[in-house]
This record gives C-alpha cells, structure tokens and sequence, in this order.
C-alpha cells in the first residue's frame, strides 16, 4: 500500500513538467548542479568550524554559544539552498535515482545527521550557552561534534558515488 | 585554448603507464578523489571566506587582519596540496577532459587570481595589521579585493563543475 504510493508519486514527479524541463534542456542540470556543489562546500566548511569547536580542535578562546551564533546562520542558508537544488535534482530523473544504492544510503544518513543535529539541540547541548571557553565541555557533546563530522563526510562521499552509479531506469 | 600542442601533450600524458592505471580503475579511483578535492575545496573555501568576512566588517572584528589570516593559513595551505594532488591525479587520468578544457582554464586562471589576492592580503597585513584601515581608498580597495575574491571562489567551484559538461 505506502510501497505502490511511493511509487506513484515517483512516477508522478518522473513525468512533471519540471522533471522535463530540468532533464531535456541541456544547460539547466548542471547549472542546478553547481549551484548544489556550491551550497554543500560552504555548508559542510561552515559546519565543520562548529564541530571542531564542540571536538576541541579549533577556536577554543570563543565559547561554543559564540560561533555557533556567529557561523550557523551561514550554515543554514547554505543547507536550505542544498536542499532545494538537491530536491531539483532528484526531482529530474526520480525513479533512476531511487533506484540508486548510494542515493539511498545519502538519504539514510541525512536522517541520522538529523538525528544526531536533534539530539545535541534537545539533551546534550541544551545548556550549551554556560559552557565557557576552552574545552570543559561534556564528551558526549564532543562526541556529537566528531559524529557529524564523520556522517557528513559519508553523505559527501555517497552524493559523488551517485554520479558515478546512475544507471538509467526504465519507469514502471 | 585547445592547440595541437597541447592535444599533443595531453595524449603523451595519456599514454603513460601512470594514466592508464587511473583509467582502468577509474570507477571507483576517481569518485574517490573527486571526494577529497571536494573536502578540500570545501575547507579553503570556508577559511578564504572567514578572511574576506574580516575585511567585508563580517565578523572576527576583535582580531588584527593578520591574525585571522595566520589563524586560516595552515587550513589553505593543507587544502592548496590536497587540491593539487587530487587535481593532478584527475588531469593524469583524463588529459584531453581537462588541460584542453575551457572550463578548466578559465578555473585556473580564476584559481591564481585568487591566490594573488590571498597573498597580497597576507603580506601586506604582516608588514602592517592595520595597512589597508588606514585611508577611506584603502578600505575601500580592500573590500572590493575581498568581494572579488568571494565572486572568484564562486567561480572556481562552478567551473570545476562545468569541466564535466564542456
């Protein structure tokens, strides 16, 4: 049942007119597709500034408050726009996409970064504006930073994989 | 830029054992790769962009110009090598793609020009921290450095990507 209404919605996005559009004119795609690489360079730079704060690695003269403050605006634009070129991009060969072990894998691992993002909002960073500078920060809220480090360098490498894996697949 | 010397060159790169090797292995040596140079573009993109907010009045305004740059030196520097291994790596499997690509030239030309400004920022902020606060010109040249090295960074990313359509 959600199985044959996620199909259909593939196969609906597959033939929109934005799909046609984006796939059958030949500058549009990687026009879209720049402007993605764009946002995720500055995206993943800005963010790995704040979770080499949180790890203790770099800036530890400001307090995590402060560069988050100072830097995670950057870093959400640049996620917005990522996310949006990226949904363009899928939108345009949906069903091969889905097909895609790597795309898969992306998506599964942006859940975690979410999740991982959610955790440290909610319990681990929540008193995160009295941490002072330096490093007396708790592990666990260390531990966050490096495992957003990692899973964002996976996502990294499975969106370059996708472009090298893409086998066209026939709508069903 | 596409002369037959250069076509020359590209295929005599092509032909080397080196090459070939890439080539073979291409499916997963060169995703691998491109994965490194993009961390690595990623990373001098950030650090060059902190510099430049610093100069724009972004942020960092409680430290000398020099100071950012040193603090953001070791990051460029890193990436700068990674960026020329990975790139070269990439050029060594695929000479004609990339060497006789407009796309690629003009990420190069684009690459230097922003390099020239890094340096110029670095040495002159070194003789003196507050050299370029200290006429309204000054500022004002500054800035428009600063803004045009943001524009050519942009520039690089999106050439880099165009070197697999042209």
């Amino acid at each position: 049942m959600l199985m044959n209404t996620i199909i259909d919605l593939l196969n609906w996005l597959n033939d929109s007119q934005l799909a046609v559009l984006i796939s059958e004119n030949d500058y549009l795609f990687p026009w879209i597709e720049s402007i993605h690489v764009l946002a995720i360079t500055i995206f993943f730079g800005s963010l790995a500034l704040v979770d080499l704060r949180l790890i203790g690695l770099a800036f530890l003269e400001k307090t995590i408050y402060r560069v988050s403050e100072a830097i995670l605006p950057l870093t959400w634009i640049a996620f917005g726009i990522a996310l949006i070129t990226g949904s363009l991009l899928f939108i345009s060969k949906a069903i091969t996409y889905s097909h895609n072990t790597f795309f898969l894998a992306k998506m599964c691992l942006l859940i975690c970064a979410g999740i991982n993002m959610m955790i440290f909002q909610k319990i681990t960073g929540r008193d995160m504006a009295d941490w002072g500078v330096g490093n007396h920060i708790p592990l666990s809220a260390r531990l966050a930073g490096l495992i957003s480090l990692l899973l964002w360098i996976s996502i990294i490498i499975c969106g370059r994989w996708i472009g090298f894996t893409l086998t066209p697949t026939m709508g069903s | 830029m596409r002369t037959a010397a250069l076509l020359n060159f590209c295929a005599s790169i092509g032909s080397t054992q080196l090459s070939i090797w890439i080539q073979d292995h291409g499916e997963s040596f060169v995703p691998a790769v491109q994965v490194i140079h993009i961390l690595s573009i990623s990373a001098i993109l950030i650090s060059t962009l902190m510099i430049n907010a610093r100069i724009l009045g972004f942020g960092f305004s409680d430290r000398a110009l020099n100071l950012v740059i040193k603090r953001f030196s070791p990051a460029i520097y890193l990436a700068l090598t990674c960026l020329l291994l990975t790139g070269v790596a990439m050029i060594i499997g695929e000479p004609a793609r990339s060497l006789a690509n407009i796309a690629f030239q003009v990420k190069m030309l684009f690459l230097l020009s922003a390099l020239l400004i890094f340096f110029i920022f670095k040495k002159t902020a070194n003789q003196d921290p507050q050299y370029w606060e200290k006429s309204h010109q000054r500022q004002f040249f500054a800035k428009l450095l600063a803004l045009t090295s943001i524009v050519l960074w942009i520039g690089i990313v999106f050439a880099g990507r165009w070197i697999a359509y042209l």
